[in-house]
């Protein structure tokens, strides 16, 4: 893992400085969680760990990029057991499938402080286009991306077996994100 | 309708006139009887389940909706006690028993709020909010608070077990004014009515 891990660091320095732009996150005002409903109950459970690299000039945000990767792993249902559970192999298999990965393939304006994305989303091994809205605002000098991507976990074999049945947990689930990122 | 019901007036053997409780008392008492050692033993039985199944997770939905289940009944149950007044005790039993019994189920009053009430926030801290028959979701008084988790958790299982101590008290005691005093005591609750195997 860490040659192909310091390849991808290369990677991403190489992205940064070929075309300077790409912003810093500012993890404790960023955040990703999964909301859904167990048994009709809205539950919703934050990843505690992952990094974005946003790409973005308001004056070209045609030619903005994203790329977001969350460490499976880090997944936090708000109690440790059932946080060991879900790294299991029924859900995201964290030992095979460590990160969940989203790469855009284009950004749109859609007026004011309005971005529509589309990219592949990659979880547990499994790809698929996506496309979903986004806001941007300046907060304090750095910019906020913020937006709600729902899915089917069943697409992405979350909840393997048993837990296919989707009156108890149910098949939507919403990503939940807002990543705040400056200069 | 049950509010125009009664008090029936009982005699036993003993020639003593006791007044039963009220039928809406009776029902409520058992009714709140049943679910709170249904609930506490499902309480006790989905703990124990290692890891996180779908039975586990049925058996938390099911175990909260009976526990507001009673936590509404108790409600009513205490705003029905408020209006009437419970029978007196017989004449013939001594007054500390009285002042036990009636110490005693104050007590069990308390609990039939506090154990509910402590499950609930125990949840609301966990970040679960509760959802009624997974229907109608239930008021969000607190946001998930991973400190006080532990805490009401802890409070939930001690007021339980409080309640336990209680529930054996309160039935032993009946059973010594079945099988003991033999005072018929006892007939005051059954939700059937009359002579009842009082004998001497």
């Amino acid at each position: 893992m860490k040659p192909l891990r310091a390849l991808a660091l290369a990677s991403l320095f190489a992205s940064a400085f070929a075309t300077a732009a790409v912003l810093k996150t500012d993890p404790a005002k960023s955040s990703v969680a999964a909301v859904f409903k167990q048994m009709n109950v809205p539950v919703e459970a934050k990843f505690k760990s992952f990094s974005a690299a946003i790409d973005y000039d308001a004056a070209r945000p045609e030619a903005a990029k994203a790329s977001v990767d969350i460490q499976t792993a880090s997944m936090d249902l708000g109690d440790a057991e059932y946080n060991r559970e879900v790294a299991k192999k029924e859900w995201f298999n964290t030992a095979q499938f460590p990160k969940a990965s989203f790469v855009s393939t284009s950004i749109k304006p859609a007026g004011a402080g309005k971005l529509n994305v589309a990219g592949k989303l990659t979880i547990k091994g499994k790809t698929a286009d996506v496309a979903f809205p986004l806001t941007v605002k300046t907060e304090a000098g750095k910019q906020v991306f913020e937006g709600q991507l729902p899915i089917k976990r069943l697409a992405f074999n979350i909840g393997e077996g048993e837990w296919k049945d989707t009156s108890m947990v149910a098949d939507e689930v919403v990503i939940k994100f807002r990543v705040t990122a400056g200069n | 309708m049950l509010f125009c019901y009664s008090f029936v007036l009982v005699s036993t053997n003993n020639d003593l006139t006791m007044q039963r409780y009220s039928l809406p008392a009776i029902v409520l008492h058992w009714l709140i009887a049943l679910l709170i050692i249904g609930t506490f033993t499902l309480g006790l039985v989905m703990t124990d389940i290692p890891g996180l199944t779908p039975t586990k997770l049925r058996y938390f939905s099911w175990h909260k909706w009976a526990g507001v289940t009673v936590l509404l009944l108790a409600t009513l149950r205490l705003l029905w006690r408020l209006r009437r007044t419970p029978p007196a005790y017989p004449a013939a039993m001594p007054a500390w028993q009285g002042r036990a019994a009636h110490g005693l189920h104050g007590l069990l009053y308390v609990l039939m709020f506090a154990v509910p009430l402590s499950g609930y926030f125990y949840s609301l801290a966990a970040g679960v909010p509760v959802v009624y028959f997974g229907l109608f979701p239930l008021p969000v008084l607190m946001e998930a608070d991973p400190a006080l988790k532990p805490v009401l958790g802890a409070l939930h299982y001690w007021l339980n077990m409080g309640l336990a101590a209680l529930v054996a008290i309160h039935v032993l005691a009946a059973m010594k004014h079945v099988l003991i005093d033999r005072d018929g005591i006892m007939g005051r609750m059954l939700p059937f009515s009359t002579k009842q195997g009082v004998t001497k």
